[in-house]
This record gives structure tokens, sequence and C-alpha cells, in this order.
């Protein structure tokens, strides 16, 4: 009875004489090596060449500023509760009077940290935000000689008014109209 | 006086030739091998890694000098010189090319014209065993022993074939000069023309000889963790990396010197040089024959996996020892023949 038929019957045939002296598959081999000579290097030198990102790259979160400038995070954690990993954690405050320049709503993160070590950059925490406040971006993170160095905190996640950071490449069509449908639920 | 100071400045011209040559083979091996891999090999130090080799160099000089308590302090000492010694022998007979002639006076581009050249080149080839034997018996390691073990076992089991193959060349040639060879040599008259099987024998055998894949049963990695030089480091276990290269060189300075022609190159007689022109262009036909020979040695290397240790001597001993008695007696009958 046969399961598959991927199976092969061993053969146990003496070689001929050709196989015996063996010099014709070493020639063969040689040939097959000398082939990858001339054929296209696999290596990325990678300080002078960058391997190319695909456009929607999910890396390094920024933290968006709205179009005055504000933080639109409003410290509500649901990215932290869909975060699979576990990686994020907040601290939320209250907007004093005379900081509507800084914080779009009344309740702002006093301290938003990711410890990149955790992170598995899957994205959920793009899809839980109901502000647009955080997304993933097509940057890496950097090494570091110090665990305490993966922890990211605003210093490092908030993008500054001068360096927007281009996040419209993850807004696909479809990224876009789930996130229409959220607005209407969220963010009236 | 002229002619002592001449050798020793020839002497010295092809220590630094050898070295020069060994290190950079380091890197030619390297880079060979990333192409064949498809990757580009070293290539960060200097322009295409060019100072790779003295990267090494370098590295080796400063790491530790490490010597195991138990080892015998002399002998582990003498191993790795006596290897390197040896590599560096060799080359003391080798014609590099025609001679040049500076005012009337001839210079020999060959350190000492031997009339024994072939016999000296078996001698010391042979005596390359010794360091490596010496060296894994020193460690007092049992991977070290194993390695020279292997190591002498081989050497002797290949060096029969190979002395036959040669016996076979020098009954067609007549002479045991180096010189005399390669001045039967000239045109398309080269000895692998004449001896096909020989100088397959031969080569096998340099493989074994030189501990190159697929004959490295010394060092095997895998199996004997660097077998002979297993308890080296700093620049010990340079000396024997590097005399690898080196016995690879002289090697294939030896084979294109018994079977393709040194210096000689068809049609060089006829382009009317003068012959301090003529002689340069042969050196540097020679320099292209061994670089040639020594890039067979890194294809194979990255070609064929190494042999078992049965079917090395099985090898040695079933095929390459009776094609050899066999090519030595067809090469009698025939000379018998045509006489």
């Amino acid at each position: 009875m046969t399961l598959t038929n991927r199976s092969k019957v061993v053969s146990n045939k003496k070689f001929s004489f050709w196989e015996m002296i063996y010099l014709p598959a070493i020639f063969k081999g040689m040939a097959i090596t000398i082939s990858h000579l001339f054929r296209k290097k696999t290596t990325v030198c990678y300080p002078e060449v960058n391997r190319p990102f695909s456009e929607v790259y999910r890396g390094l979160h920024v933290l968006k500023l709205d179009d005055q400038g504000r933080e639109r995070c409003t410290a509500c954690g649901l990215c932290a509760v869909a975060c699979p990993a576990e990686a994020i954690t907040m601290v939320a405050a209250e907007r004093k009077p005379g900081e509507e320049k800084l914080f779009r709503e009344e309740k702002y993160a006093k301290v938003y940290e990711i410890n990149m070590l955790r992170c598995i950059f899957c994205g959920y925490c793009e899809d839980a935000c109901p502000k647009e406040a955080i997304f993933l971006t097509n940057r890496t993170v950097p090494s570091d000689y110090e665990r305490d160095g993966f922890i990211y905190g605003k210093d490092k996640l908030v993008e500054t008014l001068d360096k927007r950071v281009d996040v419209s490449k993850r807004q696909t069509a479809s990224v876009l109209e789930f996130k229409k449908d959220k607005h209407h639920k969220h963010n009236q | 006086m002229l002619y002592i100071i001449y050798k020793l400045v020839l002497i010295t011209i092809i220590l630094l030739v050898s070295l020069g040559i060994a290190m950079y083979a380091t890197l030619l091996e390297r880079k060979f091998a990333g192409f064949l891999q498809d990757r580009f090999g070293p290539d960060r130090a200097g322009k295409w890694g060019l100072l790779q080799p003295v990267a090494d160099g370098v590295k080796l000089f400063f790491k530790e000098e490490y010597m195991p308590n138990t080892a015998d302090k002399f002998l582990y000492i003498l191993g790795p010189s006596l290897t390197m010694l040896v590599a560096l022998l060799t080359s003391a007979v080798i014609p590099w090319g025609p001679s040049i002639f500076i005012a009337g006076t001839e210079f020999s581009l060959q350190v000492a014209d031997l009339n024994v050249g072939i016999l000296y080149v078996f001698a010391i080839m042979s005596m390359g065993v010794y360091g490596i034997m010496i060296g894994g018996w020193a460690s007092n390691n049992k991977y070290s022993l194993m390695g020279a073990v292997r190591a002498s076992s081989q050497m002797i089991s290949y060096e029969l074939a190979m002395g036959l193959s040669i016996a076979s060349l020098i009954m067609v040639m007549g002479s045991v000069r180096l010189n005399d060879i390669v001045d039967a040599q000239q045109g398309w008259n080269w000895n692998v023309i004449y001896q096909p099987v020989g100088f397959l024998i031969f080569f096998i055998c340099a493989l074994a000889e030189t501990n190159r894949h697929p004959f490295d049963l010394p060092e095997c990695e895998t199996e004997l963790i660097g077998g002979y030089h297993t308890e080296y480091s700093s620049m010990k276990l340079g000396f024997y990396l590097f005399s690898e290269y080196i016995n690879m060189f002289v090697s294939s300075a030896i084979i294109s010197t018994l079977y393709f022609g040194g210096y000689h190159f068809p049609f060089i007689d006829k382009l009317g040089l003068s012959p301090n022109v003529a002689a340069i262009v042969g050196l540097m036909i020679f320099f292209a024959k061994i670089i040639g020979f020594i890039m067979l040695f890194m294809w194979i290397r990255w070609t064929l996996p190494r042999f078992r240790y049965d079917q090395l001597m099985r090898l040695g001993w079933k095929i390459l020892l009776p094609l050899a008695l066999l090519n030595l007696a067809i090469t009698g009958i025939v000379i018998l023949a045509t006489q």
C-alpha cells in the first residue's frame, strides 16, 4: 500500500565504469561551482547600500501631531490593550489651561513608552488607535548597548514640527475605509 | 663575490615573493570562496579587501601566546618552525625563468641548479609531515594526535604513487635536473601531453601532500577541531596556516615546471624578443601558470567534500598506486618500442 506518490525505491545498482572513476562527476561539480562565479551576488553591502523596504513596512513607531502641531494622543490606552506583546505603557494627565497649543484634547499622555525589545511590530496599536495618533513607519530601531536604551519615551516617539514623518503610505484604501468607520464611532 | 651577493639577493627576493604570494593567496582563497558561494568575500579592509591579509597577520601577532602545560615545550615550538622552514626550502631549486644577461654576465633565476632537482624536491616535501607530526604529538591532545597520525599515514600512502608518477616522467625526460626538464618542454612539448595519467596522479597526490581539500583529513575542522593545530595559537598557528599556502604555491610551481613547460610558452620564440625581455615575459608566464594552479586548488576545495579516512586509504593504495605502476610499465614499453 502506498500512502503518497512521493516514495522512491532505493536503488542498489552497482556503479558503472564512468561512475566508478568519479572524474566525470567531479568535473560536473566543478562546472556547477564555477558557474556561480558569474552569478549575481546576494550580498547587500549594508552601510553603503540599504536593502529596499516595502512602502508599508512596519518599523519604528511615530506619535503624530495634528495639522496645528498638537499631540493627537489622548492616552486612552486602547493601543496598550491591543498590544499582544504588552510593550506599551502610558501615564495620562489632564491638560492645564494655556497648554491648548500642545495637546489637542483635555487629556494627554504624560508618559508614553514602548519597549522596542518587547514590540513585535504587528501594527495592532495603529489599528486600535481612535485618534490616528500612532503609526508604524519604514524606519528601523537602531541597535543599542543597554536594555534601557530600547525603552522609547515621548522624546523619541513624537514627531517634531520641522521633521514630519510621512505615514500616508501606510494608509492604503482599505485602511482608510476602516479608519473612517472607527471615526464615526469614537471621534465625533 | 658578486656571485654570492647576487644569490643572497635572489634568495631574499624569492623568500619575500613566496611569503607575499602566500599572504595574498589567503585573500584570494576567501574571495574565490565568496564568489563561488554568491557572496563578495572580505571587502572591508582596504579597497576590495586588499589589506585583509595584513589585518589577519596583525591579529595573529597580537593573539595570546598560549602553551598547554602538558605539552613538550621544545617540540611544541619545533613543530610550526619546521613546517615553515620545509615549506620555504623547496623553492630553492625551482627555475623561475630563463637567465638574464647584464653586461655579458649571466644571472640565473634559480637559486641552486642541482643535478638531482626532483629528488631534492621530494626529500624536502616529504619532510613536511614532520612538522605536522611533531606539532600534533607535542600538543598532548587526542585530536592533535589523531590529526598528526592521519597526516603521516596520508603522506606515506600518497608519496608512493607520487614518486612512481615522477619516475615515469623521469624515464621520458632522461634527467632529474629541473632545468633540463623545463628546456625539453619548449613550444607545445608539455609533459602533460605525454604523461596525462602521470599528471593526474601527481596532481591528486599534490593535493594530498599539501593537505588541501578533499584530502584535508589532518585538519578536519568538523571531526578533529582543527587537528594537529588545535592547541596552537598566535603566530605559531599563523605559521601552520601560512605554510599551507606556501606549500600550495610551491606545489603549483612544481606542477607547472614538471608538466606545463615551466617558463616556456608556445610562440614565445617567434615574437623576436631580446633575451632579457623574453626572460621577464617567461617569468610572468610562469607566475601566471602558478596562480592558475593555485586557483585550481581553491576551485577543487570549494567543490568537493572531504574523503572519509578509509576512502582516502583505498584511493591511495588500491587505485593510485596500481595506476601509477601501470603508467610506469606502459611508459617503459613505449620508450623501448620507439628506441
